[in-house]
């Protein structure tokens, strides 16, 4: 009986993960879902062993199994019918023939510096020329904010989308799509000197720990200036809501 | 003597504190004086052939593995005597002898691993200096200072450590007993600034100070000691190795626990094991707040570090110490749980656990929830990249201070229900009281969760980072205020004796799988702290042109780092196993 509750407890959590893929077709992966039951076992059979009697009970049924002479003919069905099950899963597993998983870093680390346009950025400590208009000279802030729109709707929307979250055009064409900027957890957490280095060199520029390479990113320092860079930077935060990140 | 060694030994151990206080302007001096002597050369530019070969041996596998090494029997070695002086202490206020005779048997069982400590030391050393020459050099101009000090405080350290090893019998009761605990005093003193010491190095490779660009030294050697990093690592440290000391003598009790027959023996290492993992949790309380500072400066130091570290190449080793701490967590509840049943009134407790179990869980699911997922073409092509709708926002580090404050009150509710299993109060406002503490915890968890979901994910960056501050004040302040109303609710409770040793074997385990985490851990994270230099010797400063100035595989680390988990693990069990040989033969001596 504690067994079954054991295993009834464990299936149920099992298929609350599966739930977001099956209902909503955004599976939670698999290398995920394998990290969470092994804790989710382990919690569960941490809580059912507390005292001995509790432990007792919980496997006084594999107990009975493997020593119960009575359960002679039980024992041996099992011992046929899992090692064939287990050896069918594996089997199984290997006939997809799947592409390997893959852990790509969305967001590697910028170099120290970058060189464009004839000169040395250093990324530690530059910022954005145009952000300290925010508060000194609203109205100008205002102009540099329309002006990055602009750069935005003539080059980037065709694959990040109106209204900034990854639906583009293009974006269904791509694999994989473009993030968004919407939301939380891209541009706001990341500084204004982070975005310039992926927009002036876009995914030819990822270092290797960003690879597979497989951003479609241009990079755009031989099509858009500095400034322009810049101020298509004071646009995404503003749109979004977001600030950029900052350490005062 | 006894009267010669009362006012001899205090006063040694007092002058050790301001001879700590004037080391930085000694050092200035030093430098200063030394600045005028000679003009500092910038940092070598190296070539692959400045670095020597010998033999078959990898130079960077050969120094890892010696550094890890002398980093974790010298975190024993400095662990274990904080340890012992707080028992020996605690012993004497209690007038408890219990505690006195753990706090000596301790102190016997880390003797062999001082010898081991120094030899590990030296290898490293030997290590550096045959395979990175100027490297080494190059420090050790800027450094020159306080290598000296160093091995200054190394005799003191030593000298400490027989007086107080060997005088612990001499020095039994009374004054004697208080300049014995000045001379442990003086030990930890001694130890930990070796450690603050050997902090400036590594912390200056990390975030140089008191050099410019080229490397050029600019003479005052206390710049180049309080770069950016020596405060959080020094504060990390030092909490770091007391939970690790604990456990590491709790893992011993359990050792011991498990092999005794006798019931008075086994009572007394049950005891053993509970007080020195009390420690060991009550010290990891505080710990990833230190280490939340300690990454927070690394941010603030270099961008392109910290992403490294949390958001890019490392950040699945970030993942796998997520995993292990939250073991550890689980391991710390399971062991209380076990516990209860020392008390008569534990049972009455049982029916909880479940509940706590569940909460702690679901943190600590939340805890390891990686923000860049793992995906298979299908997934990757089904969620249309690498975040997950509904999970990506648990991969954010507002999502992991809010779990982690929860699963730290939810690990000091099993501490107090544990508490309760032998004490049943007798004040009148006692179910005031519990009500007051529900009220507390359930305030505690609405404010925390607010100030992680609405500063988290609504506000800026700055707010973000800053709301784990009142994040962690509220847990602080539950624990503490909950600790004062119990003990003036249960200051004339009826209180039965707990049975120690009554106990499931099981609950040993959890012990030994928190000194193989703590273990693990820091050698895990020591690499990626390290690692996060990249190809520099000295961040930005001097460049490493080695043939393995490469950075290795997650794979390949964590391959490297458990296996010398499983040496130094080994060679713990054989230190226990010998100290335990001789103990068996001094009892058939006496």
């Amino acid at each position: 009986m504690r067994l079954l509750k054991f295993v009834l407890t464990c299936l149920f959590f099992y298929l609350l993960l599966k739930a977001p893929g099956l209902f909503l077709g955004k599976p939670v992966p698999s290398s995920l879902i394998a990290m969470y039951m092994f804790f989710i076992v382990i919690t569960v059979l941490l809580v059912m062993t507390i005292t001995d009697d509790g432990a007792e009970k919980l496997f006084a049924p594999i107990r009975s199994l493997v020593e119960d002479p009575s359960k002679k003919l039980i024992r041996n069905v099992v011992f046929v019918v899992v090692p064939i099950v287990c050896g069918y899963a594996v089997y199984d597993s290997g006939e997809k023939k799947a592409p390997p998983t893959e852990l790509r870093a969305v967001h590697p680390a910028p170099p120290a510096i970058v060189k464009a346009y004839g000169k040395t950025f250093d990324l530690a400590s530059i910022g954005n020329p145009f952000r300290k208009a925010e508060k000194e000279d609203p109205a100008a802030f205002k102009a540099f904010v329309k002006e990055g729109s602009e750069v935005y709707f003539k080059n980037c929307f065709f694959c990040h989308g109106d209204k900034l979250d990854g639906k583009g055009h293009y974006a269904h064409a791509l694999e994989l799509r473009p993030l968004p900027f919407t939301g939380t957890d891209t541009i706001a957490q990341l500084q204004e000197s982070y975005l310039f280095w992926r927009i002036l060199k876009g995914g030819p520029g990822l270092p290797r720990e960003g690879g597979p390479s497989i951003s479609a990113m241009p990079a755009w320092e031989n099509e858009l200036t500095e400034d322009e860079i810049w101020k298509v930077i004071l646009f995404l935060y503003d749109y979004t809501g977001n600030t950029p990140r900052s350490w005062s | 003597m006894e009267h010669r060694l009362n006012r001899i030994l205090p006063l040694a151990a007092l002058a050790a504190i301001p001879l700590l206080l004037i080391l930085p302007h000694i050092f200035s001096e030093c430098h200063a004086l030394a600045a005028e002597a000679a003009k500092f050369a910038p940092a070598p530019v190296l070539s692959s052939g400045d670095y020597p070969k010998a033999g078959g041996v990898n130079p960077r596998l050969f120094v890892w593995m010696a550094a890890q090494m002398h980093l974790w029997f010298a975190a024993f070695v400095l662990a274990v005597p904080i340890f012992v002086l707080l028992l020996e202490v605690v012993g004497v206020i209690k007038k408890d002898s219990r505690y006195d005779k753990v706090a000596y048997e301790f102190l016997r069982v880390s003797l062999t691993a001082y010898s081991i400590t120094a030899i590990t030391g030296g290898v490293l050393l030997l290590g550096l200096v045959v395979f990175y020459p100027d490297l080494m050099k190059y420090l050790s101009a800027i450094f020159g200072s306080t290598m000296l000090f160093y091995a200054l405080f190394f005799f003191v350290e030593s000298a400490a450590l027989y007086v107080y090893y060997y005088g612990w019998k001499a020095m039994p009761s009374g004054g004697l007993k208080w300049a014995h605990i000045g001379v442990g005093l003086l030990l930890n003193a001694s130890g930990t600034t070796l450690m603050f010491i050997a902090n400036a190095w590594v912390t200056f490779m990390m975030t140089p100070a008191g050099v410019d660009i080229a490397g050029v030294f600019d003479g005052n050697v206390w710049h180049a000691v309080r770069n950016h990093l020596w405060g959080p690592m020094n504060l990390h440290r030092f909490i770091a190795n007391i939970a690790y000391g604990g456990s590491i003598v709790a893992a011993y009790a359990a050792y011991r626990f498990l092999g005794v027959k006798d019931r008075a023996e086994k009572a007394h290492y049950d005891w053993m094991g509970y007080t020195a993992n009390l420690v060991a949790i009550g010290a990891l309380l505080p710990l990833p707040f230190a280490g939340y500072w300690l990454t927070a400066e690394i941010y603030a130091y270099s961008q392109q570090m910290g992403i490294t570290l949390m958001g890019g190449l490392f950040a699945w080793l970030f993942i796998i110490q997520a995993v292990i701490i939250g073991a550890l967590f689980l391991a710390a509840n399971y062991y209380l749980w076990c516990g209860l049943g020392r008390g008569v009134n534990g049972e009455r407790y049982y029916k909880y656990v479940k509940y706590i179990a569940f909460v702690i869980a679901a943190a600590f699911l939340v805890w390891f929830t990686p923000h860049t997922l793992v995906l298979t073409p299908e997934e990757a092509a089904a969620l249309g990249g690498q975040y997950h709708p509904l999970l990506g926002p648990l991969g954010l580090m507002p999502a992991k201070n809010t779990a982690v404050n929860i699963m730290l009150l939810f690990t000091f509710l099993s501490f107090l229900l544990y508490r309760r299993a032998h004490r049943t109060p007798t004040v009148k406002w006692a179910s005031k009281g519990n009500a007051v503490e529900a009220a507390l915890f359930t305030a505690a968890i609405v404010n925390i969760v607010w100030l992680g979901v609405y500063y988290g994910y609504f506000t800026n960056s700055v707010y973000k980072v800053a709301s784990s501050v009142p994040q962690v004040a509220t847990t602080l302040f539950v624990i503490v205020a909950c600790l004062v109303m119990e003990y003036f609710m249960h200051r004339k409770a009826e209180i039965s004796e707990l049975r120690w040793g009554v106990v499931p074997d099981r609950s040993q385990y959890a012990l030994f799988l928190i000194a193989v985490s703590f273990t693990w851990l820091m050698g895990l994270m020591g690499f990626v702290r390290s690692a996060i230099r990249q190809h520099w010797h000295v961040y930005s400063v001097m460049r490493d042109n080695s043939p393995d100035a490469f950075t290795p595989t997650i794979a390949y680390a964590a391959k490297v780092v458990s296996i010398g988990t499983i040496i130094f693990m080994a060679m713990i069990a054989f230190i226990f196993w010998l100290s335990h040989m001789g103990q068996v033969k001094g009892a058939g001596d006496e």
